[in-house]
């Protein structure tokens, strides 16, 4: 494997780690706060979906950006009050948001659009496209280190700067504010929180609503950046993955973005490796290539992260004593 | 929206008044996965079937399958609403179709894809490995690398067949020429997974390609966008593909599925059966110049793969079929 296919393989890993980013974040706000939510997939998706289908009607990419926030926003509020106010099970109202996520998106947009459940192609301007960084011609000319520069760093949508850049900010939130203290404080023990006069539901509302930003931000992401348009189902598992990312990163912010990374990284190198001779032991079969990814996600999760143990009160509702 | 949901209505109720007649013999047609409206394959046939539907007045019934599982109720109720002859796509039938067929023997059903032996079935079959090879030839005219990409769909038999053609006819012109081959998946999901299949593509122009041929169905969007991204070319497949972004789409490997769908359509329940093979010389398969894509091509270029076309159909050049023996000599 030479330079320039590690190259190749290392911004290709940046930009698979950045929805799995998002939506691992997204889902750490919530968990942390007290709320299990299995519905990373859905509001993705539906994300996905709306952001695309204002993209493509308007030619703003920011209209779809916004259409995009505010989708998974309502749906993060839908689940919200599900598993807040009316205190129902938090996994169920999770599933529920995925399932009806895949039906409504592909009916919607095959009465939308007629094409199947797919949105036309974004016209000009209706798609983020790559920032190259300052200097990035200049510095790719330096040997070896350059590329790294101009090809891995430079060269991205504005979703993979904002993905990683939210990773400082999350921990900064979590660790050093009062409202991640609180935040914490509610998924721990929402009874101490109650009695110190803090409004554990409220507080959970907060967590929620910045679920469903991030998530809004990932699932746009696929449609309006990475991809140009909403095929169906085009989120593709990737909520799980960042599930299984959270809990191997033990809900903690720069472990989740490791974690992330190799997902990422994994997914990659998958697609390099196809049809590449190796050394030694000759071309390997795509089907033991594509399988590489999850097979590693069950050795990972299985044997190597030790007891990943979730904030204590996850999962369950909170009720005021009477 | 209140309109479409009236103009179904009232189709529905002109269908049933129909179905309380005698005999329906309406054709019907059976989409595979990937849909309808995949810009390839099913919409090939879609295009066919309107094409019919203009020309005759007539009217025909469809269906699209989501998943693997509904091909046998599909097509069983296809034949309960008198459809005939029924039109099912994909190489994906060799297990239903036969059994089918067999309980019914009054309706004739023709197999796109597939070669299905049984008295009441058509078979249509297409020399995709010829069509591949003069799309390798042109991309190989056209860029003077000696890399060359290529993103299959699921990784079978058939897709391999467009692979070992493309590879032979990149190689006709430049016998050192290296091509990669790449698959976006194992499962039928591969036919709609154009995230991967533009990573699979990026990953060829990476390493210095800049035609990628995509044998992928609706994936096949996928790598159509990356050629933009990248500012480098893609080879369509099954539809001419060239309009979906002019001056990106080299050309397009077109399988006349909508000429098969409409013939038989035309042919009507009294159609033909057996084993029919749409080659160059049918026009069955071959490559797309329109509008689009002729500032791409130089006239030298087009002169040249004629005449690989001309040779194939001569028998002055044998394109190997990957499905003959699974095995691609290059």
């Amino acid at each position: 494997m030479d330079w320039p296919t590690i190259i190749s393989i290392l911004a290709a890993t940046l930009r698979f780690a950045t929805p799995l980013l998002l939506a691992c974040l997204a889902g750490l706000y919530s968990e942390r706060a007290g709320v299990f939510d299995i519905g990373l997939e859905g509001k993705m998706l539906f994300a996905a979906f709306f952001a695309a289908a204002v993209a493509a009607v308007t030619g703003n990419m920011w209209l779809g950006l916004l259409a995009g926030l505010g989708a998974s926003l309502s749906t993060a509020m839908v689940q919200g009050v599900a598993a807040i106010t009316l205190k129902g099970n938090q996994i169920i109202a999770g599933v529920a948001i995925n399932m009806l996520a895949v039906g409504l998106t592909t009916f919607l947009g095959q009465s939308w659009f007629r094409q199947g459940g797919r949105t036309p192609p974004l016209p000009q301007g209706g798609r983020f496209l790559p920032i190259q960084l300052p200097f990035a011609a200049e510095i790719g000319q330096i040997p070896y280190i350059g590329p790294l520069y101009a090809n891995v760093l430079s060269g991205h949508s504005i979703f993979v700067y904002l993905a990683f850049l939210a990773v400082p900010i999350t921990a900064y939130v979590l660790y050093r504010t009062r409202f991640g203290l609180r935040l914490r404080a509610v998924g721990e023990n929402p009874k101490a929180v109650d009695t110190a006069g803090i409004a554990v539901n409220l507080m959970r509302y907060k967590a929620v609503v910045v679920t469903g930003l991030l998530c809004g931000l990932a699932g746009a992401y696929f449609s309006i950046a990475q991809g140009s348009g909403f095929g169906n189902n085009m989120t593709a598992g990737k909520g799980y993955i960042a599930l299984a990312a959270l809990i191997f990163a033990k809900w903690k912010p720069y472990p989740a973005m490791f974690a992330c990374l190799l997902f990422g990284f994994l997914d990659a190198l998958q697609i390099r490796l196809q049809g590449v001779a190796m050394p030694v032991i000759g071309q390997v079969p795509v089907q033991a290539i594509q399988a590489l990814p999850y097979v590693l996600t069950v050795i990972l999760l299985a044997g190597f992260i030790g007891k990943a143990v979730g904030p204590k009160a996850g999962g369950v509702p909170y009720t005021k004593e009477r | 929206m209140n309109f479409s949901i009236l103009s179904r209505l009232s189709a529905g109720a002109a269908l049933g008044l129909l179905m309380t007649g005698t005999a329906l013999a309406d054709p019907g047609l059976i989409y595979d996965l990937g849909g309808k409206f995949d810009k390839s394959f099913n919409e090939a046939a879609y295009n066919g079937a309107e094409r019919w539907k203009a020309a005759t007045g007539g009217n025909y019934l469809d269906f699209e399958i989501t998943d693997g599982a509904q091909r046998e109720q599909a097509l069983r109720r296809m034949v309960s609403q008198g459809a005939n002859p029924i039109v099912v796509m994909s190489f994906n039938w060799g297990s239903v179709l036969p059994v089918l067929a067999d309980e019914y023997p009054d309706v004739k059903f023709v197999v796109i894809d597939s070669v299905v032996e049984k008295p009441n079935v058509r078979s249509v079959v297409f020399d995709e490995h010829t069509g591949s090879f003069l799309v390798g030839a042109l991309a190989a005219l056209k860029s003077e690398t000696g890399k060359y990409g290529f993103v299959g769909g699921m990784d079978v038999p058939l897709i391999h067949k467009f692979y070992c053609g493309y590879a032979q006819g990149v190689k006709a012109v430049r016998a050192d020429a290296e091509v990669y081959e790449n698959y976006t998946g194992t499962t039928p999901d591969a036919w709609n997974n154009p995230t991967v299949a533009g990573e699979l593509a990026k990953a060829a122009y990476d390493r210095g390609a800049e035609v990628v041929f995509a044998a992928a169905g609706g994936s096949g969007l996928g790598v159509i966008q990356a050629a933009q991204d990248n500012n480098k070319f893609a080879i369509g497949v099954d539809s001419n593909q060239n309009h979906i972004a002019p001056g990106f789409v080299l050309t397009s490997m077109e399988k006349r599925v909508d000429v098969a769908v409409e013939t038989a359509f035309t042919d009507g329940p009294d159609l033909e059966t057996g084993l029919q093979v749409l080659g160059l010389a049918e026009n069955g398969v071959g490559y797309s110049v329109d509008d689009n894509n002729r500032s791409l091509l130089t006239d030298e270029m087009i002169a040249q793969v004629e005449d690989y076309k001309a040779k194939i159909i001569a028998g002055e050049i044998t394109v190997h079929n990957y499905e003959t023996d699974s095995q691609c000599p290059l």
